[in-house]
């Protein structure tokens, strides 16, 4: 066995070396993570010490940690915790025939972290409320007037955060500015996530709500029926919309394991076929692999017309925050 | 009796131990925000977002102290002086409200009821789970008063009522200010409830700042005005610190006040406190009924579930054994050797317990990983988190019952040639010991329902009870979060029921 030797003593706990272990933390639900990591230990003999944590707060840890993480690998629910650590220039660059497998605009540019999964953002409604019809086209049309009171949003959500820098990014600073202002004026129903606003869509006490399309897969999976048996309907905006935009879940590696073979075995895993449809089938979202079927009950990513935003542009959140802040829509 | 000042350069020391635990995150918070830079802090503070935080978050405290103070003393003068049928039934639903979390209760209301939300809905959720920190110290009182003064109050023509005001509320002030104490700063620590039914505090703009962006910087600086707050509230409510003399029984058996004749108000006031309990226990215990029957997700193998259980029981066994460790030298230092010194360590003790579990978390991530290595990722620095954050319970009870026991026993043993730690050992320490066991029984629960740090600072691999319950419930996975958050607020409710049996009440001779 070769692990270790690749890697400079002082920096390589001795755990990572003879019994094949690594430490992963993650930012995604232990729920749907832990079936996944105990498959890839069967079939590879590598344990994972896995410690499982809300993506921001984890985020948090690590900068904390600096070189003393004992981390191997973090695994996030959100590029702008990515981005975050790797900003503090924590993350190893992930080797290129890995990085490969994942289309150039679902990783970071710089390959310091990969995407695993997509997520479409979607306007989740209910067709008791909102004939198929007059749903809007353009999710800056959620501002008008016939709209106020029924427009459920989560602005303290990374994913709603995502999507406001896409439109700085894609219709400039005036326009986000414009956009949140209308939101806030047009009554909002604010709620803490996407999972309240989902539950209210579909009991009818919300109309529409701005959430992740997955949401749709958990809820309808606690219930005990499929996604197209709940009253929730969802609704992709069309024509490279902002309100379409697609993100991602992924890994970065920290530095200290660079040459960490294990770590390296993980990352693939995550990249592979049976994991991709891991993905698709128990936490609804779409593999980022080419060849690997999506979830039923959502069009085929390659049909979705996604805005052109490069997720390398997102991670510029300040100027976010404080447009969202000034909004007035979080405290 | 006149007793010669004794300096006690041993539980000086450790006290100085216990209070430089409690600043650790106070010192992180400096210094990050000093590293922000004072244009940051400027930016971030001086805005009138702070000012609307600052007012909001303790009008909040404010509103729900005072709720809280109400509904404490009413229920436990109720429960304790009258002839309120059920007495004991009530004394114990009146604590079981602190085994559960604000965070189940506020989900609990937000569900049942559309549009629950906004500061009146957390100033609801917050006192019904919070006003037991009044109940259980002034129900305690009530039974240890001497009943003297009241019988002179009213063979003196007296009112019932200005007895009450006059005498009795006088008597149990230091009870149900300490339990108020903790209350307010309860409320300005919280995050469950108030970021469920969405009310705007300091403490939800520190998590907002985490989260949005992942905003270290911005929400530390914020948490730093935090610790201002609460070091306004603590002066505040020094100020107002009465320096009444301490009575102690002496000798004699003790002897239990008349229970007052509430006549034709005895079921209305038994309706009352039922209708107390309906709304602080029976909510929550419905709309967990109904997330059971409702969803189809389960729960992992039961072995899964007994091991959290078990990393519950033994992590809150850790952090309230620490906690009570550190505090016991202080409680006997403020109680023994009062003075302006012991009440700055006593109030500094205090000062991180309103700041939020994330802040507490992270301070000792970076504690850990900088000064202490060997212990990081441990039950001991987790331990030590908890310490950090509820010793301020721990002292309360020990102050409390320190300051209950007659300090002439200790000076008999001193004179008759037992060296300190002997007069430690034989005198105050059995003396204390029930504040102890208080203490420890209400630390072990708080430990049991935190989450923020224990996410933080666990070590890796150890699921408990509150971490299985919040995974499941960020998937929507509401009938396999059911059955944590029952054994959760089962579990927690064991030490609740020690507390209300600690009082007394359950005991309590029914002389009338």
């Amino acid at each position: 066995m070769l692990a270790g030797c690749g890697g400079t003593p002082e920096n390589e706990p001795a755990a990572a070396g003879a019994d094949k272990k690594i430490t992963v933390y993650s930012g995604r639900s232990e729920s749907l993570v832990k079936p996944l990591l105990e498959r890839f230990t069967q079939e590879t003999g590598i344990a994972v010490e896995a410690r499982y944590g809300n993506t921001a707060a984890m985020a948090g840890q690590l900068l904390e940690e600096g070189d003393r993480s004992p981390a191997d690998a973090f695994f996030a629910q959100d590029a702008g915790a990515l981005g975050a650590v790797a900003k503090k220039g924590m993350f190893a660059t992930i080797p290129d025939d890995v990085a490969a497998k994942v289309p150039e605009i679902y990783r970071a540019g710089s390959k310091e972290w990969v995407g695993v999964t997509a997520r479409s953002r979607v306007l989740v409604y209910n067709p008791d409320l909102v004939a198929e019809a007059d749903l809007p086209k353009s999710v800056f049309d959620l501002t008008k007037p016939e709209w106020k009171g029924k427009v459920g949003v989560a602005p303290t959500n990374a994913s709603f955060q995502a999507f406001v820098t896409a439109i700085r990014v894609q219709h400039g600073e005036e326009k986000a500015k414009e956009f949140l202002a209308g939101l806030q004026a047009n009554d909002p129903q604010i709620r803490e996530g996407n999972g309240p606003i989902l539950e209210e869509v579909n009991e009818g006490k919300v109309a529409v709500g701005l959430i992740n399309h997955y949401y749709l897969g958990e809820l309808a999976a606690e219930r005990g029926t499929t996604p197209d048996q709940l009253k929730a309907k969802l609704h992709f905006f069309p024509d490279g919309d902002t309100g379409a935009l697609v993100n991602v879940a992924g890994v970065g590696v920290l530095k200290k394991a660079a040459e960490n073979p294990h770590v390296r075995e993980f990352v693939t895993y995550l990249l592979s076929e049976d994991a991709q449809k891991y993905f698709a089938e128990e936490t609804n979202e779409y593999p980022v692999v080419a060849g690997v079927d999506p979830p039923a009950y959502v069009p085929p990513l390659d049909q979705l017309t996604a805005p052109d935003v490069d997720l390398n542009d997102l991670d510029e959140l300040e100027a976010t925050i404080a447009l969202i802040k000034e909004s007035g829509l979080v405290p | 009796m006149i007793r010669k000042r004794t300096r006690r350069p041993l539980l000086l020391t450790l006290s100085v131990v216990t209070v430089a635990v409690a600043l650790v995150p106070v010192a992180y918070l400096t210094i990050r925000t000093a590293e922000a830079g004072w244009a940051r802090i400027a930016q971030e503070v001086f805005t009138v977002r702070t000012a609307r935080l600052a007012v909001r978050t303790l009008g909040l405290a404010a509103v729900v102290t005072a709720a809280c103070a109400v509904l404490g003393v009413s229920s436990a003068f109720l429960v304790v002086r009258t002839d309120l049928p059920g007495r004991r039934l009530f004394a114990v639903l009146a604590a079981l409200p602190l085994a559960v979390p604000t965070y189940i209760a506020a989900f609990a209301w937000r569900s049942s009821i559309d549009g629950f939300e906004g500061f009146w809905a957390a100033a609801l959720v917050l006192t019904l789970c919070s006003y037991p920190y009044v109940f259980l110290p002034t129900a305690a009182a009530l039974i240890n008063a001497d009943p003297a003064q009241e019988e002179v109050s009213r063979s003196l023509g007296r009112s019932a009522w200005r007895t009450f005001t006059g005498v009795t509320l006088r008597q149990v002030r230091p009870a149900y200010a300490a339990g108020s104490l903790l209350v307010a700063l309860y409320v300005l620590s919280d995050f469950g409830a108030v970021s469920i039914v969405r009310t705007d505090t300091f403490t939800r703009a520190v998590f907002v700042a985490f989260d949005l962006g992942f905003d270290r910087t911005g929400a530390l600086v914020l948490s730093t005005v935090l610790v201002v707050l609460t070091m306004l509230v603590l002066a505040g409510e020094t100020a107002t610190r009465r320096r009444g003399a301490r009575y102690a029984h002496l000798g004699g058996t003790r002897r239990a006040a008349a229970r007052l004749r509430l006549g034709r108000a005895r079921w209305p006031a038994a309706a009352a406190l039922t209708a107390v309990a309906g709304l602080a226990l029976g909510v929550t215990a419905v709309s967990l009924g109904l997330r059971m029957v409702q969803g189809v997700s389960r729960p992992g193998a039961w072995a899964e579930v007994a091991a959290a259980m078990g990393n519950s029981l033994w992590l809150s066994f850790a952090g309230a054994a620490l906690t009570m460790a550190l505090a016991l030298p202080l409680g006997l230092l403020t109680a023994k050797a009062p003075g302006p010194l012991a009440t700055l360590l006593d109030r500094l003790a205090y000062v991180s317990h309103a700041l939020p579990g994330v802040v507490i978390g992270l301070s000792l991530v970076s504690f850990g990983v900088t000064l202490a290595y060997p212990l990081y990722q441990t039950t001991w620095l987790l331990a030590l988190g908890y310490a950090a954050l509820f010793l301020p319970l721990a002292l309360a009870a020990v102050t409390g019952a320190a300051a209950q026991a007659p300090p002439v026993l200790e000076d008999v043993a001193r004179s008759l040639g037992r060296g300190p730690l002997g007069v430690l050992r034989t005198v105050t320490l059995p003396l204390v010991l029930p504040g102890i066991g208080a203490g420890a029984a209400l630390v072990f629960l708080t430990c049991m329902k935190e989450l923020p740090a224990t996410l933080l600072l666990r070590p890796t691999g150890v699921d408990t009870l509150a971490t299985e319950l919040w995974t499941h419930t960020t998937v929507a996975a509401y009938a396999a979060a059911a059955p944590y958050a029952a054994l959760l607020v089962l579990l927690s409710s064991v030490p609740a029921w020690l507390l209300t049996a600690r009082t007394g009440i359950l005991t309590a001779e029914t002389s009338r």
